[in-house]
């Protein structure tokens, strides 16, 4: 784990650390069993083509679960994901660079939580957002 | 703004009468195998998705399940949909007349209830919003319908609430 992020440590506009991935086809067929969603256009290149799809495309939840590891890489040991939203915009392709980012755009305490909201993406490698949305989670404090 | 092309709804009296029913709950399982599939489908890096030591000394009592894992619907050929695994017939019972379909969003939003290995999760999900709109990037109306599901724990603790965006859209169904 990276070192933890505190509270006192982020404003508004701040971004945070940037998480690559790389879905490989492998990937795609080990997210199929974890997730228990065998649609083919997921490694069936012809199933894939016959839908009318260029070939295979990445889960829109694999791309929603990479937010989640953005922001849990991002809250670290001592902090919590307390919501990942996305919306799925373009499709993506295994084999290439997808890189998840994000922005915080709020910070707040309430009772004895503190909360960065953010917007978070997945751009894919001509650096379109693919995959905009938002998050929250919470941070432990210096103090 | 730029006038919107005209087009005939889709949506019914009977459709609108569902939003906000409530659909049998569903059943989905939490186990170590699962969360370690699940991370390592993602490529989760963090430890306490793997190691239960880690997870308890973080103050976990077994191993939590990483961001955008809600369980796997517990499958029975008898019951499930051979390909997306989850339970046939329990979602809202809406059937659009348009016959592609695209995942529009997911929006999940986690309590302070950790769901970790070991968990029975219990879903319950009902149609939050029923729209229509002329999306020009598909070249016609879309129908989009926001599903609102539940997710409690074997304790009825409310554990997660996940909406999805589902939208269709295209030739419509005969008859």
């Amino acid at each position: 784990m990276a070192e933890q992020a505190y509270f006192e440590d982020y404003n508004e506009g701040d971004s945070i650390p940037v998480v690559s991935k790389n879905p490989s086809t492998q990937q795609l067929v080990q997210f199929a069993a974890g997730s228990g969603d065998f649609y083919q256009i997921h490694y069936d290149q012809d199933f894939a083509r016959d839908t009318g799809l260029n070939g295979i495309i990445v889960h829109g939840a694999l791309k929603h679960a990479f937010l989640g590891d953005l922001l849990h890489r991002f809250a670290g040991a001592e902090g919590h994901v307390k919501r990942v939203a996305c919306s799925y915009r373009g499709m993506d392709v295994p084999a290439k660079e997808y890189t998840l980012k994000g922005t915080v755009t709020r910070k707040y305490t309430e009772g004895e939580k503190n909360y960065v909201e953010l917007e978070i993406w997945g751009e894919n490698e001509e650096g379109q957002k693919t995959t905009p949305g938002t998050g929250v989670v919470t941070l432990p404090s210096r103090g | 703004m730029a006038d919107e092309p005209e087009f005939e709804s889709v949506i019914t009296d009977e459709m609108r009468a569902q939003i906000g029913v409530e659909s049998d709950p569903t059943t989905s399982e939490v186990t170590t195998t699962s969360v370690r599939m699940f991370a390592r489908a993602v490529a989760y890096e963090d430890p306490v998705f793997y190691d239960q030591a880690v997870a308890k000394e973080r103050g976990f009592k077994d191993l939590p399940a990483p961001p955008g894992y809600l369980g796997t619907p517990v499958f029975n050929p008898v019951n499930s949909d051979p390909t997306f695994g989850a339970q046939r017939g329990r979602g809202p019972r809406i059937q659009s007349p348009y016959t592609l379909v695209l995942n529009g969003g997911t929006d999940v939003e986690y309590y302070d209830t950790p769901i970790t290995a070991g968990d029975t999760l219990t879903s319950s999900s009902q149609l939050e919003v029923l729209n229509e709109r002329y999306s020009a990037a598909l070249g016609g109306p879309m129908l989009i319908q926001v599903t609102k599901t539940t997710v409690k724990n074997q304790d009825g603790t409310v554990v997660a609430v996940m909406r999805g965006t589902g939208i269709s859209y295209g030739p419509k169904r005969d008859g």
